[in-house]
C-alpha cells in the first residue's frame, strides 16, 4: 500500500487542472516512477494525488502543419525511442531515453515528468536544452507557452504556477533540421544508474561538410540544473571540421559549467568528463552530419 | 479508505474487485488474485521481482497504481502454465540451463523473456543484456539466465 490520503483521477487535462485548483496540496502523478519511490520513502506521508496517468490524449508524438515536432508528455521513454517521427528527426532524444534505468522503467517513465521534476540528471533534460524546446503549459489561466531555458529555476524547482501542468513539449523545425546529435551518458553501471554527467551535443554542418555552422551543448549534472555551454558553442561556430576542433570544445566548455563535488564523483572528475563528452559527442555529431576527419 | 472497482483481464480472464486506492498493482495481484508469483523486492522499482506485462509491456507492478489497471490486459508468471501444469519453454529452459537458484527473482526474470520471445526478433547477447538489465539476481551470476533466454530465443525462431 501506498501512503497516501486520497487520489483523485482527472478525467481530461481542463479536470486535472480544476483537480489541482481544488485541492492545491495534492501532488500530480504522471507514470509514478518519482512520486511513488517518494512515497515509498516516507518523503509524502499522507499524501493526496492527483493522478494524469490514464489521459491518453497526453499521449504520442506528431508534427504540426509548420514541421514543429510536438511530443506530448505522457509518452513513455520506450515509446519515444521507438516512434518513427523521433527516429526520423531527433533521434538523439530517442537515444537519450533509451538509457533511463532500466526495461520496465522506460515503459512507465514519462518525458513530461523527466522535465517537470525539475533534476539536473534527468536523461532528457541536457537534450531538451540543446534543442531549445519550447514547452506548453495549461492553467487555470488558459493556454502559454515557455522556453525550456526559462522553465528550470533551481534543483527540483520548474517555472509552473499552482494548478499549472505541462500539455506538450515542442521542438521547431530550425532546431532539428539538417542537425545531429549524440548524447553520452557516464555513470557507474550501465543500467539502473543516475548520471555522472549527462552531455547532449548536436551540429549543423555548411553544405560542404568542412564548417561547424551551429554547435549546441547541454549538460546534465554540470550544474544545480540542466544546462548550455555558450561560451563553448559561440567559440566553435564557424569552425572547421578538425581534430583541432575537438580540442577547442573540450576546452572551452569549462568556463561555462558548474560541476560539484558529490559522493558520486569529484569535481575534478566531472571536468575531466565534462571536456571529454563535449569532444567525443561533438564528434560524433559531425561524423553523424556526414563530415570527416 | 476510499476503495474502487477496477475491471481488467488477468491471465486471459476478464475479473473485477474492488480495491484500495493506495495499492500497488502488486498489492492487487496478491492480495486479491493471489497471484504470488509476483514478488515484493524492493518496491522502488530496482530489482524487477515484481514485473508483469501490461498490454504487452514490461512493467515492475510494485510502482504501477492498481487503479491504472482498469481495461488493462495483466499476464502473471501463472498464465504460462500448461492446463496439466507443463511448463513452458522459457520455464524450462530456466530449468536446463541451471538459471535458478533461491528463485525469487526467477518469475520477473521469466516476465521480460516473455515480452523478449513474444517480439519474435532475433537479439545479440549484448542487446539480451540490456533487455532484461532491469532485474536483479544475487545467486546465478546471471550467465545462466541469459543462455536459457537466448537459447529458447533461438529455438523459436527456428536457428537451433
Amino acid at each position: 500500500m501506498f501512503d497516501i490520503s486520497a487520489l483523485y483521477e482527472a478525467t481530461s487535462v481542463q479536470n486535472a487542472v480544476e483537480l489541482m485548483q481544488a485541492h492545491p496540496e495534492a501532488a500530480l502523478i504522471a507514470g509514478g516512477s518519482d512520486v511513488l519511490i517518494k512515497i515509498r520513502e516516507g518523503k509524502l506521508a499522507g499524501v493526496e494525488l492527483i493522478s494524469i496517468f490514464k489521459l491518453d490524449e497526453l499521449r504520442g508524438v506528431s508534427m504540426d502543419d509548420d514541421g514543429t515536432l510536438r511530443i506530448l508528455p505522457l509518452t513513455s521513454f520506450s515509446h519515444i525511442t521507438q516512434h518513427p517521427l523521433i527516429q526520423k528527426y531527433y533521434r538523439v532524444l530517442g537515444e537519450a531515453v533509451d538509457q533511463v534505468g532500466g526495461p520496465q522503467l522506460r515503459n512507465i517513465g514519462t518525458i513530461g515528468g523527466n522535465i517537470c521534476n525539475g533534476v539536473t540528471s534527468a536523461d532528457s533534460g541536457s537534450t531538451q536544452v540543446a534543442y531549445d524546446a519550447m514547452l506548453e503549459i495549461l492553467g487555470p489561466n488558459g493556454k502559454r507557452t515557455l522556453s525550456i531555458h526559462d522553465f528550470y529555476k533551481g534543483p527540483g524547482r520548474v517555472a509552473l504556477e499552482p494548478a499549472e501542468l505541462l500539455t506538450a513539449i515542442l521542438i521547431p523545425k530550425e532546431s532539428y533540421e539538417n542537425c545531429y546529435g549524440y548524447y553520452t551518458k557516464y555513470a557507474m553501471r550501465n543500467a539502473l544508474d543516475i548520471a555522472t554527467i549527462g552531455c547532449s551535443v548536436n551540429a549543423v554542418l555548411s553544405p560542404d561538410k568542412k564548417t561547424l555552422e551551429r554547435v549546441r551543448i547541454g549538460y546534465g549534472v554540470a550544474g544545480p540544473v540542466p544546462l548550455r555551454a555558450r561560451g563553448a558553442e559561440a567559440a566553435l561556430k564557424g569552425k572547421p571540421v578538425s581534430e583541432e576542433t575537438l580540442d577547442i570544445a573540450a576546452k572551452a566548455v569549462q568556463d561555462d559549467v558548474h560541476p560539484r563535488t558529490s559522493w558520486r564523483a569529484s569535481e575534478g572528475f566531472r571536468r575531466q568528463i565534462i571536456g571529454e563528452t563535449a569532444k567525443r559527442g561533438l564528434r560524433a555529431s559531425i561524423e553523424r552530419a556526414g563530415g570527416a576527419f | 479508505m476510499q476503495k474502487q472497482l477496477i475491471r481488467c483481464n488477468i491471465n486471459g480472464k476478464d475479473v473485477e474487485a474492488y480495491v484500495d486506492v493506495r495499492a500497488s498493482l502488486t498489492d492487487m495481484l496478491r492480495n486479491d488474485y493471489r497471484l504470488t508469483s509476483v514478488k515484493k523486492g524492493c518496491e522502488v522499482g530496482e530489482c524487477g521481482a515484481c514485473t508483469v506485462l501490461i498490454d504487452g509491456e514490461a512493467f515492475n507492478s510494485c510502482i504501477y497504481m492498481a487503479v491504472w489497471a482498469e481495461g488493462k490486459h495483466i499476464r502473471t508468471l501463472e498464465s504460462l502454465i500448461g492446463p496439466n501444469g507443463e511448463l513452458s519453454d522459457i520455464q524450462q529452459a530456466f530449468v536446463d540451463e541451471a538459471a535458478v537458484q533461491c528463485g525469487f527473482c526467477t518469475p520477473g526474470f521469466i516476465m521480460s523473456a516473455v515480452e523478449i520471445l513474444e517480439s519474435g526478433k532475433e537479439y545479440t547477447r549484448d542487446e539480451l543484456k540490456k533487455l532484461l538489465s532491469g532485474h536483479l539476481c544475487r545467486c546465478t551470476g546471471y550467465e545462466n539466465i541469459l543462455n536459457a533466454v537466448e537459447k529458447t530465443m533461438k529455438k523459436r525462431l527456428g536457428k537451433e
